[in-house]
């Protein structure tokens, strides 16, 4: 009892701090933003891509959704306010945010800190200015700031039938004018010419264009938010099966558009879906690890190494090539060899690490991970591996006359084999096998209390995850053609890890939503590539911060909490009784 | 030895005793090697040894980052190493203009201090800021939440000060006094291994001072002994956290300014080595366990640094120093996998492993 009182008093001092604090906080996280933006060079990036052309950049859009942001964040944060005074606030929160942004204004024109802070040019000050004197500028940034948090705030305070829709109607906008250039790539027939040159330039969305997508958001929204409760209400009112023939209708859709899609959009877009297939592989092993067994694994590159190299060894056509028969494997009968490899790989970790238990657990399997990479790379093994040299010439694989040489068709490649892996994935998941790894999950000694045999249960654990990581890793090695030890670093490992977490430790789907969001959206912009990581950090906090589930949590998972989060709501309701 | 007992043995055990074997034969059949062909002046050896000291020293000085914070919280400060980056790269920009007009040379021990100063302010207001957003929300949960969190704020920390201060490599001035060459009993080592050495020893001398005799020290022990007995003894739970985050960050900075200074280069990456290093270092000597982490320190940096040409040479392998890292990888794992309470052996490695 005693600890829940104390709990509460905290809660009822954060919401009671008093205004002027919580207008300060809210300017500071904009203005900070803003600042860190600049500083970490994000601006100087954002400022080359048009949203709308030479209108604005997504320096311009950066700037100002955030500072709508914290206006509707004050407008949420001060319930007890009226109407007006929320949106006031938002105006005084905008200007907060402006100053730190006059600031480095100021600074950046005062002293000359290029030298440490390489980001901060000259050409960003006159971007941060508008060409102003710096004093002018500032003045200008704190009003348009202040204008800017008052709008945001205003929109939190209108109305939902007119929020929505503006929300979707500019988020529209903003997404059709950031993949501008890969949606014109992805248009290049001439029935849909005049809709692209309306829509679009080669430097960016147009003006036209931006309004027409606005408006386009505006109405599908407002429709939505006017007949879509009834719309749902109709499909409820259904029978069961009808309701069923419509949801897999509309699956079937979605599936037969995403199969098509690389083949009409173009190599560029089969290369990163390929990619994201690969990593949804990956990632599905792991999950079998991290998510079912709960093997915190940071080595998994290893056995994705292991996959690539069986391929390179026995089919490339260098001076490492191992001869099984008197000709070189090819893809297809090298496959189950790296396949098997990395299966054994993973077996060959599993043991030494068998008695290690959580953290200590992830940082050993990193360890294995690094220790395989240092041999690898060093000339101790280069006769056999070709070291930092790599091993070359990897043929593509053929179905009879044809070769596989096109990334789409290597995509389709990608697919058919997380299909059939997903399925195997799905299986496991509901067999023996997977309750026992699930019940391991959750209380080791629990678990072999209950008869299960922890040994075997975890190692088959480790084989299996690595059986999907070497299929990953021998298409990865057909898809480049040559192989180096640089490819094969931690990162990858923390990548896959980072893409579960993402999706939803144990959910399948999450692997794939996980993928998409951590592999794809990072390709599709690459300009922005050494931004990424910076990019997957903050991702990785927000997510544990906000949605430790992961976007598409898994349906046990889910359960799981719920019936948690019902008993502690019940014990608390007895104890409120008792008190 | 009873039957009973030997039908127990699973392969699992055997597994793992043969890689013991393994490791130990490779070990001493590689120093035999050595030691027949012959092929290292004693000046050598002992240079190398005097290498390993340093660098053990840098080591130690961050693995006690991670053993304060791993001793209170139970979690392995993943971004710990990065902490180490920022405040070496940070004091660069003071290193650099001091060393220019000539004031370091001048006033040796001022210059060094104010760059430490610097670098241990950074290094401790990054790890503040690390405990906030990725350590106290899940203060009470008990998942891989926080590790995950940190491996984000790692990654994070990297790539926002590539973003800051560029992605080459900066070169750390030379100073005068660190290039010359003492000689002791006959041999002769640079002056900057002999500074870094005595410098780690002051610090840690520091720390202990801190930790056994304070106030704050006696609290941040009665913390790592038993949290919740500590709150109801009316410790601030939360200024102890604070107080750990800050110390281990100012052994970070001390330490990542005397790096800097043996190795004369910063760049954003260049605490992901010794980070894992350092860790490794610590639970080598016991995590959790303060002397420990210094002990271990040492001990990895003397052997990593004699490894090559102890164990790999006399083995015939071609180029060994390349191999150098897979020294400190092995030794990590074997540590985790045969004697996770470490050399020290710790109390808690058993019930949280």
């Amino acid at each position: 009892m005693s600890f829940e009182i104390i709990a509460s008093s905290f809660q009822h001092k954060d919401i009671e701090q008093s205004q002027l604090r919580r207008t300060l906080k809210c300017g500071a996280i904009g203005g900070g933003t803003v600042v860190a933006l600049c500083v970490f060079g994000l601006i100087n990036q954002f400022m080359e891509r048009w949203i709308i052309e030479n209108l604005l950049s997504l320096a311009h859009a950066a700037f100002i959704g955030i500072t709508l942001t914290v206006g509707a964040l004050i407008a949420i944060r001060s319930p007890k306010l009226s109407p007006a005074a929320r949106i006031f606030q938002g105006f005084l929160v905008g200007m907060v945010s402006g100053v730190f942004l006059s600031i480095l204004i100021l600074i950046m024109a005062t002293f000359d800190i290029r030298n440490m802070f390489v980001s901060l040019s000259p050409k960003l000050l006159m971007f941060l200015s508008y060409g102003f004197d710096p004093y002018t500028a500032c003045a200008v940034t704190i009003i348009v700031g202040g204008v800017l948090g008052l709008i945001g705030a205003a929109i939190r305070e209108s109305p939902p039938w007119l929020r929505k829709p503006l929300i979707t109607g500019l988020a529209t906008a903003f997404f059709i004018g950031l993949f501008a250039e890969l949606l014109q790539l992805a248009m290049q027939y001439e029935t849909v010419d005049p809709i692209r040159d309306y829509m679009f330039t080669w430097e960016g969305q147009t003006l036209t264009g931006a309004i027409t997508m606005f408006v386009l958001g505006f109405v599908l929204s407002l429709f939505w938010v006017m007949r879509g409760k009834q719309v749902m209400a109709n499909h409820r009112a259904k029978s069961h099966a009808s309701q069923r023939s419509i949801r897999y209708f509309l699956y079937a859709i979605a599936i037969v558009l995403f199969l098509l899609f690389p083949m009409a959009a173009g190599s560029f877009f089969g290369q990163v879906l390929m990619l994201v297939g690969l990593y949804v592989l990956m990632g599905m092993g792991l999950n079998l690890e991290v998510g079912l067994a709960g093997l915190l694994d940071l080595g998994f590159v290893a056995f994705f190494a292991t996959g690539a190299y069986t391929i390179a060894l026995f089919t490339a056509d260098n001076e490492h090539l191992i001869l099984l028969i008197d000709r070189p494997l090819t893809w297809w009968e090298a496959l189950p060899l790296a396949m098997f490899a990395s299966l054994m790989m993973g077996l060959a970790f599993g043991i030494p690490v068998l008695k290690v238990r959580g953290d200590y657990l992830a940082v050993a399997t990193m360890g294995l991970g690094e220790i395989i990479r240092v041999v690898v790379l060093s000339d101790m093994a280069s006769p056999l591996l070709g070291g930092s040299q790599g091993l070359l010439h990897i043929p593509r694989p053929w179905i009879g006359d044809f070769e596989l040489n096109d990334p789409i068709h290597l995509f389709y490649l990608t697919l058919i084999s997380s299909i059939i892996a997903a399925y195997f994935a799905w299986a496991l998941e509901n067999s023996r096998l997977g309750r026992a790894w699930m019940a391991i999950r959750e209380d080791e000694d629990v678990g072999q209390a209950l008869g299960i045999n922890l040994v075997n249960v975890k190692l088959l654990a480790y084989g299996l995850g690595a059986w999907f990581a070497g299929l990953a890793g021998a298409i990865f090695a057909v898809m480049l053609g040559s192989i180096f030890p640089h490819s094969f670093q931690l990162l990858i490992s923390i990548n896959i890890l980072a893409l579960i977490i993402v999706g939803g430790i144990g959910s399948l789907p999450g692997v794939v939503v996980g993928a998409l969001m951590l592999i794809g959206t990072p390709e599709l912009l690459r300009e922005f590539g050494e931004y990424r990581f910076l990019a997957y950090g903050f991702v990785l906090i927000v997510m544990m911060r906000v949605k430790p589930l992961g976007l598409w949590p898994s349906a046990v998972r889910k359960r799981e909490l719920a019936a948690a989060a019902e008993a502690e709501a019940q014990m608390r309701a007895t104890s409120g009784q008792k008190a | 030895m009873n039957l009973e007992r030997l039908k127990q043995v699973t392969y699992v055990d055997v597994t793992l005793w043969l890689m013991r074997a393994i490791i130990i034969l490779l070990v001493i059949a590689g120093t035999i090697g050595t030691v027949i062909k012959d092929r290292y002046t004693t000046e050598q050896w002992v240079s190398m040894v005097m290498f390993g000291l340093t660098i053990g020293g840098i080591y130690a000085l961050i693995a006690l980052g991670y053993t304060m914070v791993y001793g209170i919280l139970r979690l392995i400060n993943f971004a710990h190493g990065d902490i180490f980056m920022t405040g070496a790269f940070t004091a660069y920009f003071v290193a650099a203009p001091l060393a220019k007009s000539g004031f370091l040379d001048e006033y040796l021990i001022v210059g060094m201090i104010i760059i430490s100063l610097v670098a241990m302010t950074v290094c401790s207001c990054i790890a503040l800021i690390v405990e906030r957003i990725c350590y106290r929300p899940f203060r009470s949960v008990r998942s891989l939440a926080p590790l995950i969190c940190a491996i984000g704020a790692s990654f994070f920390l990297q790539h926002a000060f590539r973003g800051m201060y560029g992605s080459s490599v900066r070169a750390y001035p030379d100073v005068k006094f660190f290039d010359t060459v003492v000689s002791i009993m006959g041999f002769n080592f640079p002056r900057i291994q002999f500074v870094v050495v005595i410098a780690a020893l002051a610090a840690m001398y520091t720390l202990y001072l801190i930790v056994n005799k304070t106030k704050m020290g006696t609290a941040m022990r009665a913390v790592s002994e038993d949290r919740d007995a500590a709150a109801l003894m009316g410790i601030d739970v939360n200024k102890v956290i604070i107080f750990t985050f800050i110390l281990g960050g100012s052994m970070a900075g001390i330490g990542g300014v005397l790096y800097a200074f043996v190795f004369k280069q910063v760049y954003f990456f260049m605490g992901f080595f010794p980070g894992i290093k350092a860790f490794s270092a610590a639970v080598l000597g016991g995590i959790g366990n303060v002397p420990g982490a210094m002990l271990g320190g040492f001990f990895l940096g003397v052997v990593e640094s004699l490894g090559p040409a102890l164990f790999l040479d006399g083995l015939g392998i071609v180029a060994p120093y390349q191999l150098r890292d897979l020294i400190a990888f092995t030794m990590l794992v074997m540590v985790l996998i045969f004697r996770p309470q470490g050399i020290l052996g710790e109390r808690l490695a058993r019930q949280r492993a």
